[in-house]
């Protein structure tokens, strides 16, 4: 018995070498890996490049990650309480120099020098990131330290979010028009200034790509890794018929869709006999073809140097210039208001909206038609649905006609809003933001595409102050998504159709026609 | 005797070099119920696939009322109003019942969708229940129903149905081949069936083939084949 408490003391004694050991190799880990990657800095100076050192970070870096370690170590063993009081008092003091760092005025100048002096890098974003894993910790710490942690199993944590994603879906009836809402008010909120509004115009140019290329990967279930393509022969197509044949925005809108469209379906023809692999494997060779003609065929498009000077749209006929051209209004002085430049901006805000709303609206309808329950049923089984009676090839060629379609409208919205094109913004990696913004939001849903893309785009806009630190943010968002949603943040396929009772079939009936 | 609907005559099928069907003839009268019994591997279900396109016939003649359709595309011999159920049901198991049942139904004219959901959900009363659940979310007897119910829904002619007994309870199998009769029965529709149950296909069947190593080995009413000898020891005996 004797022997027995004393194991029992030895376990519940804190092995203080092997916590130091432990803490110390991980801090040796980020040292090693900091001293080059944060410790040096190359920068452009007068008469050369000069390196910058920045050891002081290093060691902001090594004392983080020994701190953090200790903080884990004592969470494994048990020992809430420390970890709910060390990082509590640690997010409190980050806190607290973060919001005397903010204001600046107010407050002696002793003090926020002292408050700039704790916060790591000196840098209020990171601290905010530091704070919130604080607040983690500490939460995991009263966890550990009342015993309501309860350690799930990957399943049990899947079906958990699976639960949640299910109830996102359900109130998306009322987030979608709420999240409508949000995005029409947008520019006349107090926050928000020209950047916020580029922001805005950026991310919404995803979420239209996203829902594009979501009828082709994520209804047809064809993985298509080349849909820049679309997007570049609807760029090019309204700068070359602008230079061309002097056509407007508005004319040239629905060409570059059909542009678009008829790459698709030339595309799809011949490879739409391959399947998984293979087909993911055409399209991006057909990807980089499009672009590599873009680049070469200088006479036509160009070549490296792009096309510049590309007309802006006008509001019905109404530009958006300082000038007021001669027998005509120009919008400002139209609607009688001051110039500013803040007037187009929020115009090709507005109309990516529109556009994008529009693309929604297509996919959520067509969802609901034999076409679209074909490319869902095709998706699922081809030999069911070729014994159904269902043309395979033409029902891909609709998926991928219509996808490009969509990805050509956007791109002469990108060309509009740009004034100037080049092969450069059409290449591989666009694509892959793309499907990842599909993939990310799980496959098929409309509202995830919306959160992917905040996630995707309009985060790392946001933390443009992290610098370079932000594509490291990135992957590990992109890390973390993978380990917790494997299938997608939204992955939870609402039926396209439901009956509660037999007096409602008449409804769906025409829904079915 | 009524006319002939369905019609194999010298019908080859090659898999590459391997020849799956060697000349098979078989003839599929209106109104009836036909099956096709044979064991593992004797090139039942690659009939059935040739009879939809894939893989086509190598050589021979398969004809749909009078019509040739070896040469057709699967999609058109299906919209000429022959139905099938493939092996292994294939419903489609992340749409819901009631979606696997339009998908059903979505070569045909819409106007009559609701009446013939009415039909199927009275043959089949669980799929009613079920119409909101995912596919992959049914037993595997309800799925079968599904199944069969997902082909009706086109208003076919004919209905070809691969091995609707696999994998399922006896108890199940029984009502399964019940509705298949009452389909006959009741709405005329003939059915050409694909079986290794041999003792319940042959109790439904008007008439029937027996297929060994691609080729057609015996032929007769379901009666006279249940009767048989020779049938009993390969297919019957040690229960059913």
């Amino acid at each position: 018995m004797a022997d027995l408490s004393i194991n029992a003391e030895k376990a519940r004694a804190l092995d203080m070498g092997a916590l130091l050991k432990d803490a110390g190799l991980t801090a040796f880990v980020a040292f090693a890996l900091s001293i080059s990657l944060v410790g040096f800095q190359i920068k452009d100076a007068s008469g050369g490049l000069q390196l910058i050192t920045r050891f002081g970070d290093v060691a902001v870096v090594t004392a983080i990650a020994f701190i953090g370690r200790v903080l884990l170590f004592l969470l494994r063993r048990g020992r809430g309480r420390a970890v709910l009081i060390s990082s509590a008092v640690l997010a409190a003091v980050l806190l607290l120099s973060i919001l005397a760092s903010m204001t600046p005025d107010s407050l002696p100048q002793a003090i926020v020098a002292t408050a700039r002096a704790v916060l790591p890098f000196g840098n209020v974003v990171l601290s905010s990131v530091m704070l919130i894993v604080l607040v983690v910790l500490a939460v995991r710490g009263y966890q550990v330290m009342t015993h309501s942690v309860h350690e799930m199993t990957m399943e049990e944590r899947d079906r958990e979010m699976d639960k949640v994603a299910a109830r996102v879906q359900k109130i998306s009836l009322f987030l979608g028009p709420l999240a409508l809402v949000f995005a029409i008010a947008l520019p006349f909120m107090p926050f928000a200034d020209r950047r916020i509004v580029d922001i805005g115009t950026l991310v919404l140019t995803y979420v239209m790509l996203g829902w594009g290329l979501n009828i082709v990967v994520g209804l047809a279930g064809l993985l298509d890794l080349g849909y820049v393509a679309f997007y570049a022969v609807g760029a090019y197509s309204y700068a070359l018929l602008a230079q061309y044949f002097d056509a407007s925005f508005w004319l040239a809108l629905p060409f570059a869709g059909i542009m678009a469209a008829a790459a698709g379906v030339t595309l799809g023809f011949p490879v739409l006999r391959l399947r998984g692999d293979y087909l993911a494997i055409v399209t991006l060779g057909f990807g980089e073809m499009i672009r590599i003609i873009l680049l070469n065929w200088y006479q036509f498009t160009g070549g490296p140097d792009g096309l510049s000077g590309i007309p802006r749209p006008s509001f019905f006929g109404l530009p958006f210039t300082r000038r007021v051209p001669e027998g005509g209004d120009s919008f400002a002085t139209f609607f009688g208001l001051d110039y500013s430049s803040l007037h187009r901006v929020v115009f090709l805000y507005y109309l990516i909206l529109a556009l994008a709303m529009i693309t929604n609206l297509f996919t959520l309808r067509i969802r609901k038609l034999p076409i679209g329950r074909a490319w869902e049923a095709l998706r699922e089984d081809e030999i069911a649905c070729r014994s159904l009676g269902i043309n395979p090839t033409n029902t891909k060629l609709t998926a991928f006609g219509i996808g490009a379609m969509f990805g050509g409208f956007a791109g002469s919205f990108f060309a509009t809003r740009q004034g100037f094109i080049s092969p450069e913004s059409f290449t591989f990696i666009e694509s892959a933001v793309i499907l990842a913004i599909v993939v990310l939001g799980g496959m098929g849903s409309q509202l995830g595409v919306v959160f992917a893309s905040i996630l995707l785009i309009g985060l790392p806009e946001i933390f443009r102050d992290l610098q370079q630190y932000r594509m490291l943010a990135f992957g590990a968002a992109m890390v973390l998504i993978m380990i917790w949603r494997p299938a997608g943040l939204l992955a939870h396929r609402e039926p396209s159709i439901r009956l509660w009772g037999r007096d409602k079939i008449g409804k769906k009936a025409e829904v079915h026609s | 005797m009524s006319e002939v609907m369905l019609s194999f005559s010298g019908v080859h099928t090659h898999y590459g070099h391997i020849e799956a069907l060697k000349g098979v003839d078989i003839e599929v009268r209106k109104g009836e119920i036909v099956t096709l019994i044979g064991s593992n591997g004797a090139g039942k279900t690659t009939l059935l696939m040739t009879t939809c396109g894939n893989p086509r016939a190598s050589k021979g003649k398969i004809t749909f009322e009078g019509r040739d359709i070896t040469n057709a595309a699967t999609h058109e011999i299906v919209r000429l109003g022959i139905a099938q159920s493939p092996e292994g049901r294939r419903i489609f198991p992340r749409m819901t019942v009631m979606e696997n049942l339009q998908m059903g139904a979505i070569v045909s004219d819409p106007a009559h969708f609701e009446e013939d959901l009415e039909k199927a959900f009275a043959l089949f009363p669980i799929l009613k229940e079920r119409q909101d659940q995912r596919g992959g979310t049914l037993s595997g007897g309800e799925q079968q129903m599904l199944a069969i119910a997902r082909a009706l829904m086109s208003r076919p002619r004919m209905l070809l149905l691969d091995e609707p007994s696999l994998g399922l309870a006896p108890l199940v199998v029984r009502q399964i081949f019940q509705t298949i009769k009452e389909i006959n029965e009741k709405q005329g529709m003939t059915v050409f069936l694909v079986e290794q149950n041999a003792y319940h296909a042959l109790k439904l069947a008007h008439r029937a083939y027996v297929m060994v190593n691609g080729e057609i080995q015996l032929s007769g009413t379901g009666d006279e084949l249940l009767a048989n000898d020779e049938i009993r020891a390969a297919y019957l005996e040690g229960g059913h």
